[in-house]
């Protein structure tokens, strides 16, 4: 037995395979914890500050521009201080301790996500391997997939505890909104796992690493997952739970402080997980482009630093993605959102899990086995089917269910009646 | 339980042993269904740490992702859409021989627990030490499950499905408005 810390300090082992002392394993692990609790946070709290000064760009304004500096860039200390201050209102009829849970429970599942994302290349040090990431389970993946269907939990007792009517309307429309697209965002990975072989998210990142990213060879899963991701953190154009010209603010109408700051910190931090899970899964996580060496060993501790780097790097793109398509498209009506789901995303991604595994297993029988031949194949294989998809079928007919089908006459009449409300009446015939 | 399990995993099956069931209690004798629905949840949660301490991961996964993240969200969803009142103007409509009849089936459980715990099993249902975990080193926490599943048992597991779609299309037929036609 060794009495935890020092014995283990001073040990030196081979920094090339995993620590062999627990001691080493449990200070490792409560340092990554930290570590990775830290950059979050505060990576979510500047976060708030990106997406006002990018709005702001988009928008042809200056954005915050006064607290610390030129920049801004003290806006959410200033922001976290004044939901301090502020009074934490708790209105009449409320269900008192559902209402303290609900901000809660939206915010746990979002920062516990990030125990089992791989972050970048393993550490070689004297006490053994570290791996970059908090928790290896052996289910990976799918840990995630459970924790994420629980971020409903939030936004559904936040809307029933507050009785309010906007409140309730707010979070059954979350609540159907999340379950619809959970269901496409769990089969849009399907062929990613297939491709890997397992769920482990060191295995999906090794096997993009030599086979190709996924967005090269599955471009059509990364389509449905990203349209998924979206509508799972409810940002826009999926963010009918709180849609104000509607709901006023939906689910936490009736929230201030820092009860209402958990929730908005929680939506940074889902996009964080969503970003970091769509370089995961397609964009080879930590994996440097164009290189090799990488994927091998020996570590060094330079190459966990271009890694983690690379890593943030590709994270903060995804982010931006996010907020550049807020501030650039308008909201889904109600049934558009709800046909798009499940009458377009859920066939697509059970017949591209078909189409895939269809695929492997005629590459199998053909007796090419996982390289770079079989990487050009999936990959011109891909290009075709996005071609069909995205140029072809996408005239009307298959996304159709998303703006709402119309009738050639109904249409007819609508132009009809358009052309006869302005003065010229045969502009249109 | 053996003595020779190390004391974090007894204090571990013991201290989330007690959450499951104080769980269950509760959910048992709530009122508002949306606070009994939420004990519910985490008894789940309580039984999928279970699983996990059992080397069952994916079982232990499959609970919160079914159980706890899809089922009980469309519960809570009808409940709320029900919207039942408060929760002091449900009255339970059940009389007192139910009552009684629940305390002897329950008494009933909990004799067969203690039956079962003390039966030894026969040699052949015991997995030789360490069968969990070298299969969860060779076939990964899905193929543990997947082979065996769509192997020795697929007729069982097809079975299965073709039970559930039964169910689907009776959960259609149930659910449309009668005359108009099915679209």
């Amino acid at each position: 037995m060794n009495i935890l810390a020092l014995h283990p300090l001073l040990q030196v082992a081979n920094p090339n395979l995993p620590p062999t002392s627990t001691g080493v394993f449990f200070i490792a692990t409560i340092v990554k914890m930290l570590i990775v609790f830290t950059v979050y946070m505060i990576g979510v709290a500047l976060l708030t500050l990106a997406e006002r000064k990018v709005s702001a760009w988009i928008q042809d304004r200056h954005g915050p521009n006064r607290v610390g500096g030129k920049g801004g860039w003290l806006q959410p200390a200033a922001d976290g201080l004044k939901n301090f201050m502020k009074e934490e209102t708790m209105p009449a009829g409320v269900n008192k301790p559902l209402f303290v849970l609900a901000p809660i429970m939206s915010f746990i599942p979002a920062l516990t996500t990030w125990c089992v994302i791989p972050f970048g290349a393993p550490l070689p040090t004297r006490w053994g391997r570290i791996d970059m990431v908090v928790a290896d389970l052996p289910v990976g993946f799918l840990f995630i997939l459970a924790l994420g269907s629980l971020g409903v939990y939030g936004v559904v007792l936040a809307g029933w505890a507050s009785n309010n009517k906007y409140s309730l309307l707010g979070g059954l429309r979350s609540s159907a909104q999340m379950v619809s697209y959970e269901v496409s965002m769990g089969m849009s990975t399907i062929p990613v796992l297939l491709l890997a072989g397992n769920v482990t998210l060191n295995t999906v990142i090794n096997q993009q690493a030599w086979g190709g990213w996924n967005v090269v060879n599955l471009t059509i899963a990364f389509f449905i997952f990203m349209v998924a991701a979206f509508a799972e953190t409810n940002r826009l154009p999926f963010d009918l739970p709180e849609a104000e010209s509607e709901l006023i603010a939906g689910y936490h109408t009736e929230y201030s402080a820092m009860k209402f700051s958990l929730f908005f910190i929680a939506e940074y931090a889902n996009m964080v997980t969503a970003s970091a899970l769509m370089v995961t899964l397609f964009f080879g996580g930590w994996d440097v482009p164009f290189t090799s060496h990488d994927n091998i060993g020996p570590y060094s501790g330079w190459l966990t630093l271009l890694s983690v780097g690379i890593y943030l790097a590709k994270v903060m793109f995804f982010l931006f993605t996010f907020m550049w398509i807020r501030w650039t498209l308008p909201r889904f009506r109600y049934d558009q959102l709800m046909s798009l789901g499940w009458k377009f995303m859920l066939p697509l991604a059970l017949s591209y899990i078909v189409i895939v595994a269809m695929m492997m297993l005629l590459l199998e029988i053909a007796g090419i086995h996982p390289g770079v031949f079989y990487a050009t194949i999936l990959g011109a294989v891909n290009v075709i089917l996005v071609i069909v998809l995205f140029a072809v079928l996408d005239r009307g007919r298959i996304i159709s269910p998303a703006y709402g089908r119309m009738h050639p006459e109904e249409l007819k009449r609508l132009r009809r009646l358009a052309s006869r409300s302005t003065l010229s009446t045969e502009a249109s015939s | 339980m053996d003595p020779h399990y190390p004391l974090i995993y007894v204090f571990h099956f013991y201290l989330f042993g007690v959450i499951a069931i104080a769980s269950a209690l509760a959910f048992v004798t709530r009122k508002s269904p949306v606070s009994a629905a939420l004990w519910l949840v985490n008894t789940m949660f309580s039984l999928s740490v279970l699983f996990v301490m059992l080397d069952a991961p994916f079982i232990g996964v499959m609970q919160v992702l079914v159980y706890a993240g899809a089922i009980m969200v469309v519960f809570l969803f009808v409940v709320m859409l029900l919207n039942l009142g408060h929760p002091s103007d449900l009255a339970d409509v059940r009389g007192g021989w139910w009552k009684i009849g629940a305390g002897v089936f329950g008494l009933v459980m909990l004799a067969e627990i203690w039956v079962v715990s003390k039966t030894r099993l026969s040699g052949d249902l015991v997995l030789p030490p360490g069968a969990n975990e070298s299969a969860l080193a060779k076939l990964g926490a899905v193929g543990a499950i997947a082979q065996p599943l769509f192997k020795d048992y697929l007729l069982a597991f097809e079975l299965t499905s073709v039970l559930l779609l039964i169910a689907i299309a009776g959960a259609v037929i149930l659910g449309r408005k009668v005359g108009t036609s099915a679209r």
